[in-house]
């Protein structure tokens, strides 16, 4: 049995200007200590759908479909169901550490709190835990600092302290959601690589959402690419960036400038993302395709296997995009 | 050998901070954010800097234009000293240098048109001009970075964040500047639009002749655009070169480092690539370390590192290390060094 089935998954929006499907038919399974990058622009719906999952989308937002925790459906159930897996086998890390982490509280009595509630123990048993924690992501003097406020901390060290909070009760599955955007070239490294052990000594799963090919291309076993709500392609790593199948994956590969080659000018994908209050109604990327046809225009084609364990949605044949 | 457009000599900014609850007389807490950069800038031609959060970078390109108050030189076109101008006088350089800012919408006024907005620059810098002529050389200004005129009474909140970007860079390019500063022109921007924005400024660049300073902490995007490229860490100069030479073969600890964390789209160059990992964070700008500031994370750090720190080496690819070189040194690999 696979540690996460999502199956179906639709996450849409009742708003005043109409229903908005931020995201549809999303299928993934994930197993033990597999790692599985979502990557997407903004208003793609990658972060919807891992808010969908943990049962955290806003009062308008409806999720449809199914997902299953370790055999367990988890979407839309009640908090006596999705409460205890909570942090104690699914466990997120935010974007902004700063926006996440409580400005009024000590790290120690934040991550204290979590242990207190889900783990039943005593608040000084919670400290020596957390510092231990503190330790394991690298803090230095990870004792002297628990009594800090997380505005005393830098941003990297917040993102250490994010992350360290969010393994307290060794999770099976971590979903990290934009874990290192708001952090320099130099931090990332140090984040991206303590994650990389962490999920390594804690043989975890993890879902890495993020919009930057390169940190899934060191992260990542298998990808799914979103646009617009849609999945577009869905591969393993290696394959994805050595032959993306589908128009916008490889559209965003050339859009990217990279240190290591010396290009031209660069491929530049013309319009903008879809605004999703009035999305179009056929494929989400049919607008700015080179590729697009009247059909295209009308309707998407559906996720189709065409290699083993590679699935793309275009109405073009793999052969016609030459 | 032409004149640079722009020379800098030992420019240097220092913020004096106060304490709450200090008395009058308490000396400030000093915050060294440019110390005594110098490079010259030669018309046409593209210079990136690069470095992480909080080295200058920003307040390097805000000093030049007299945004922030600044001591050393920055000499225009061989003749006038900005920093020394008065706010008066400088207000006749403001049209030839002009500045793209970061957050697209943030840096647009929300209850000015796109067509007010544009022309504002033209009305401060050519009052003689009438409003017909304002009014096409705004239609033509648009067009040109690829925002239809007829869009001309809209307001920002009514476009996406790359055709903000366009105004801001049609607001720049209005009054003919020879210099464009660009400060993190797309880092806001998604990864589709950053390249049609990239590829904007370098194409208007070419075809207008205009120089540029390019500020990102983007590594990829700066190599991208830029003829030469600095690389800053807490207001000093550590390495500059051309493009090409920075990123094949740099010299600089904290370049190659910096260099290295960047991720590759491409997952077995990625893999295949030597991490050169930087341990901590960077020193505070309050208590800069001694000798070269970058001792305390380089893996190359020795004694004398910490009593004096090495200056910038003259020459087109310019070191500021005791101990530059290769990331292969001896044949051995770097951390066995």
């Amino acid at each position: 049995m696979a540690l996460l089935e999502v199956n179906d998954l639709g996450v849409s929006f009742a708003t005043p200007d109409g229903t908005v499907n931020a995201v549809n038919g999303v299928n993934f399974t994930l197993d033990k200590g597999e790692t599985l990058g979502i990557v997407g622009e903004s208003g793609s719906g990658k972060s919807q759908l891992s808010f969908a999952i943990m049962g955290l989308l806003a009062k308008n937002g409806t999720a449809t479909g199914s997902v299953k925790f370790a055999g367990k459906e988890i979407l839309n159930a009640p908090p006596h169901v999705i409460n205890p897996i909570r942090a104690n086998q699914i466990a997120m890390v935010f974007q902004d550490p700063m926006t996440s982490l409580n400005p009024y509280m000590r790290v120690s009595d934040q991550m204290a709190e979590v242990l207190i509630h889900h783990k039943g123990m005593g608040k000084a048993e919670a400290v020596r835990e957390s510092i231990r924690m503190l330790d394991a992501v690298k803090i230095p003097d990870a004792a002297g600092r628990v009594g800090l406020y997380p505005h005393e901390f830098s941003g990297g060290m917040r993102q250490r302290v994010m992350i360290a909070m969010s393994l307290l009760c060794r999770p099976e599955l971590l979903i990290a959601d934009e874990p290192t955007t708001a952090l320099d070239v130099t931090v990332q490294a140090q984040i991206m690589m303590l994650l990389r052990d962490l999920q390594r000594d804690f043989g975890m799963a993890t879902i890495l959402i993020t919009h930057d090919l390169g940190v899934v291309a060191g992260f990542c076993e298998d990808v799914l690419v979103l646009y617009g709500g849609q999945v577009m392609e869905q591969s393993p790593v290696d394959p994805l960036f050595a032959a993306p199948t589908h128009p916008y994956t490889r559209g965003l590969l050339k859009a990217i400038p990279r240190v290591d080659h010396h290009g031209d000018d660069l491929d530049s994908i013309p319009g903008s993302p879809p605004n999703m209050t009035n999305a179009p109604k056929g494929c989400p990327f049919a607008p700015r395709c080179d590729f697009a046809g009247d059909d295209c225009l009308d309707h998407l084609a559906p996720l189709t296997q065409f290699a083993p364990d590679r699935w793309r949605a275009c109405n073009r044949k793999l052969e016609e995009l030459a | 050998m032409t004149e640079p457009l722009l020379r800098v000599e030992d420019l240097r900014v220092t913020f004096e901070l106060r304490r709450a609850g200090d008395m009058p007389w308490t000396k400030p807490r000093l915050l060294h954010a440019v110390s005594g950069v110098n490079f010259e800038l030669f018309p046409g031609e593209t210079l990136g800097v690069v470095g992480e959060s909080g080295c200058g970078k920003s307040t390097l390109a805000r000093a030049i234009i007299q945004m922030v108050p600044a001591t050393g030189k920055a000499i225009w076109q061989g003749k006038t000293n900005l920093l020394a101008l008065s706010k008066r006088e400088m207000l006749k350089f403001r049209s030839d240098i002009q500045m793209v800012f970061q957050d697209p919408l943030a840096s647009l006024n929300p209850r000015m048109t796109v067509g007010q907005i544009i022309a504002e620059p033209l009305r401060t810098h050519k009052p003689d001009l009438s409003g017909e002529e304002v009014k096409t050389r705004v239609k033509k200004m648009m067009d040109r970075v690829g925002l239809l005129p007829n869009q001309i009474n809209r307001y920002p909140h009514e476009f996406s964040g790359g055709q903000c970007q366009r105004i801001g860079i049609a607001r720049a390019l209005i009054v003919e500047p020879k210099l464009l500063i660009c400060d993190e022109p797309v880092s806001a921007l998604d990864v589709s639009i950053q390249a049609q924005v990239i590829n904007l400024l370098a194409e208007l660049q070419r075809d207008l002749g205009l120089a540029m300073i390019f500020i990102a902490h983007d590594l990829s995007v700066v190599k991208h655009i830029s003829d030469r490229v600095m690389v800053l860490y807490l207001g000093r100069e550590m390495e500059m070169a051309t493009s090409h030479d920075l990123y094949a073969d740099p010299q600089h600890p904290y370049t190659q480092a910096l260099l290295s964390a960047v991720p590759i789209p491409d997952p077995v160059a990625e893999r295949a690539k030597t991490m050169i990992p930087l341990d901590g964070d960077l020193p505070s700008p309050l208590a800069p370390p001694s000798g070269c500031v970058f001792r305390t994370r380089c893996p190359r750090a020795e004694q004398r590192c910490a009593e004096t720190a090495p200056a910038l080496t003259p020459g087109v690819h310019g070191v500021a290390c005791h101990f530059p070189g290769p990331l292969v040194r001896g044949g051995r690999p770097l951390e066995n060094a």
